[in-house]
């Protein structure tokens, strides 16, 4: 997973709440067997049946940080959705509420997924449709968001962060505990089933 | 020291926990499919890992594959190549394979409860969010993404912060008509589609108590649709009755039993949230919009945006009023519909396919609708087929079709054409779910079968004698 420090980017207002996982990226293409080349699929049905939709706008071409409504990313735990944001170039997404398996998946891929409160999500949807061209940065060393004079906090677990932070996979890291691993599969119930 | 079920059977799968850090939890059973594992094996590959515990990992094909001429290959290339890859990776990792045309092949969620895999106290994972469905056997169970996927086929471990607790205690009795799915449908409808967001829930109350192992399981497999990533259901005479005899449950059944029923909340326990029900109150429950808490009772009408209180609800009525292409104050009972889908790991067991059938006996689905039965594993077809179910679905008109997840997700050729409205025993109603344009009203099995018969969405009682 790629390092993620700090990020400058432009913002996406998706004036959307429930936004769930097959409308982020459709059953349809989760047919492939390969990790990247999602970005076709990203919001496929919105783009192609809404032609006012904001990914389909010019002036927001390029942006690199969605805001979207709340629970963003409910539903299915394709982790495809994650993948299609990252590849069609987004590295944050803000929310005032995610999908628990979502979340999850971003924050081990590397999208950097933000909780803050609604308020904070409406004035970033403000600024964003009043300038599109306005650049927003977000800190997760500091993790604070900062957009022109507004600058807020935004929480994450010490643990996510170092771990976004250092670009470090979770297995790896898993395996260092090896021991422990060995000690409690020695004590596991009988019982319990094998397969085969 | 009192606790939850939830957290008896988490503490029980600590391997390691460490100040700041999530918890490092076993996995004793890891369910594979075709959809959400290719990435993952090609993760292991890359980094020279082995499978750690093939003989704890079982896995299926189920999402893309077809309902019907299972014996071809499969014509979409992309969705064969796909099964290929499965086929292939657990050849390579040493893995049990239930590949299509095998008498145990089904949907992830029905085999596991039906090889006798799924057991009380177990932690189960599989990437794919309905695995709640396995909390119905006091199971810890949840859905995880592709990442930890690969983690859990590395480890055989997760690193994991506990969820928060919820209780959803529905008291009182089930009336005639009324189902598991209303139970889940209305629960949802009750705390929204974030309500369970962080949470696990568990459901109990004399009308959980008073359900099948087969209801418990739809009502677990929908937490999802409430935000929460898992929903147990504490085991009891039920589930251990469902149990008894099945392959891979334990030899030292005594032992196990007696571990079994110490696997209970205790009494003074604190959940974090606690929601209550009044099963006397339930009526069938269908949905009008386009995500799982949108949903009324079949009595009502399609409401009106401006009803709605928070601004969110109200714009979100709207979009998902104008892609149902709904008027309020439409009765729900007169939407028409072109297509009935029975199916799917919410409502493709064997006793799903009972009440629709006993429902269908005698009746003919209605001209210009089109009804699919897709039972949710080949055993559940051959059980069907046994009791003549196949040829009551066949003489009312309805496809009789072999398993898979089928219209639930529209992998499969199984799809909603643009435009089409379907009555669906699945669990979301998302925009396109059920392919590009499709309309979708999520219900029970036994409004699935009076809406075929009717044309219209409808309950058994509206069909008369």
């Amino acid at each position: 997973m790629e390092k993620f420090r700090r990020h400058t980017g432009r913002v996406l207002p998706l004036r959307r709440s429930n936004v769930d996982t097959d409308q982020i990226i459709p059953a349809v293409y989760l047919k492939r067997v390969a990790r990247t080349g999602f970005e076709d699929g990203l919001f496929a049905a919105w783009r192609a049946k809404e032609p006012d939709f904001v990914l389909n706008r010019p002036e927001y071409a390029g942006a690199s940080i969605l805001v979207a409504g709340s629970d963003f990313g409910t539903g299915s735990s394709r982790e495809h959705a994650v993948w299609a944001l990252l590849d069609y170039g987004f590295r944050v997404v803000v929310s005032s509420r995610y999908g628990d398996i979502f979340r999850g998946n971003s924050l081990k891929s590397g999208l950097l997924t933000v909780l803050v409160d609604q308020a904070t999500v409406e004035k970033l949807w403000e600024d964003a449709e009043s300038d599109p061209a306005a650049e927003v940065t977000v800190d997760l060393e500091a993790r604070v968001i900062t957009a022109g004079d507004f600058v807020t906090a935004f929480a994450l677990d010490d643990y996510s962060r170092w771990r976004l932070l250092e670009g470090l996979d979770d297995i790896s890291v898993t395996c260092q505990h090896e021991a422990d691993i060995v000690t409690f599969e020695a004590a596991r119930m009988h019982w319990l089933p094998v397969t085969g | 020291m009192v606790k939850t079920l939830a957290e008896k059977v988490w503490d029980a799968h600590l391997v390691r926990r460490h100040e700041g850090e999530p918890d490092l939890i076993y996995v004793d059973l890891h369910l594979v499919h075709e959809v959400t594992s290719p990435q993952a094996f090609d993760g292991l590959r890359l980094a020279g890992r082995q499978v750690r515990r093939p003989e704890l990992t079982i896995a299926t094909e189920d999402h893309n594959v077809p309902t019907e001429d299972i014996q071809l290959p499969i014509a979409d290339e992309v969705s064969r190549l796909q099964v290929e890859t499965l086929r292939q990776n657990c050849a390579d990792f040493g893995i049990r394979l239930y590949p299509m045309g095998d008498r145990d092949q089904g949907i992830v969620h029905v085999i596991g409860p039906q090889l006798g895999l799924t057991q009380p106290g177990m932690t189960v994972v599989c990437g794919d969010s309905h695995t709640s469905t396995h909390g119905a056997f006091g199971a810890l169970a949840f859905g995880i993404g592709t990442s930890e996927v690969e983690h859990v086929l590395a480890t055989q471990t997760l690193s994991l912060r506990p969820f928060k607790t919820m209780a959803v205690t529905v008291t009182g009795q089930l009336r005639p008509g009324v189902t598991a799915k209303d139970i889940i449908l209305a629960v949802i409808a009750k705390i929204g589609t974030g309500g369970g967001q962080g949470y696990l829930i568990e459901y109990r109350g004399p009308a959980i108590e008073a359900l099948s192992m087969e209801a418990r399981m739809t009502v677990c497999n929908m937490s999802i649709e409430a935000g929460a990533r898992a929903g147990m259901i504490a085991p009891d005479d039920t589930t251990f009755d469902f149990l008894a005899g099945r392959q891979h449950t334990p030899a030292d059944w005594d032992t196990a039993v007696d571990y079994w029923r110490t696997l209970r909340t205790d009494d003074g326990a604190a959940f974090d949230a606690e929601v209550v029900l009044d099963a006397d109150e339930l009526t069938p429950f269908v949905t009008w919009g386009t995500n799982p808490g949108q949903g009324s009772t079949l009595d009502a009408t399609v409401p009106d945006p401006a009803s709605f209180d928070d601004t969110d609800d109200r714009a979100s009525a709207e979009r998902a009023l104008a892609y149902m292409d709904l008027r309020p104050g439409t009765p729900l009972r007169e939407i028409a519909v072109d297509t009935v889908f029975l199916g799917s790991c919410t409502n493709g067991r064997i006793e799903d396919l009972r009440a629709a059938a006993a429902v269908l006996k005698g009746r003919h689905v209605a001209a210009g609708v089109r009804m699919l039965v897709v039972p949710g594993s080949m055993k559940v077809k051959e059980q069907a087929e046994t009791e003549g179910l196949d040829q009551v679905f066949a003489d009312a008109g309805a496809e009789w079709r072999s398993a898979g997840c089928s219209m639930c997700l529209g992998m499969n050729p199984d799809q909603l054409a643009p435009g089409e409205r379907s009555a669906s025993t699945s669990n979301r109603n998302f925009e396109g779910r059920q392919g590009k344009g499709g309309r979708t009203h999520l219900v029970s099995p036994l409004v699935a079968a009076a809406t075929a018969v009717r044309g219209t969405l409808s309950a058994p009682a509206d069909l008369g004698d």
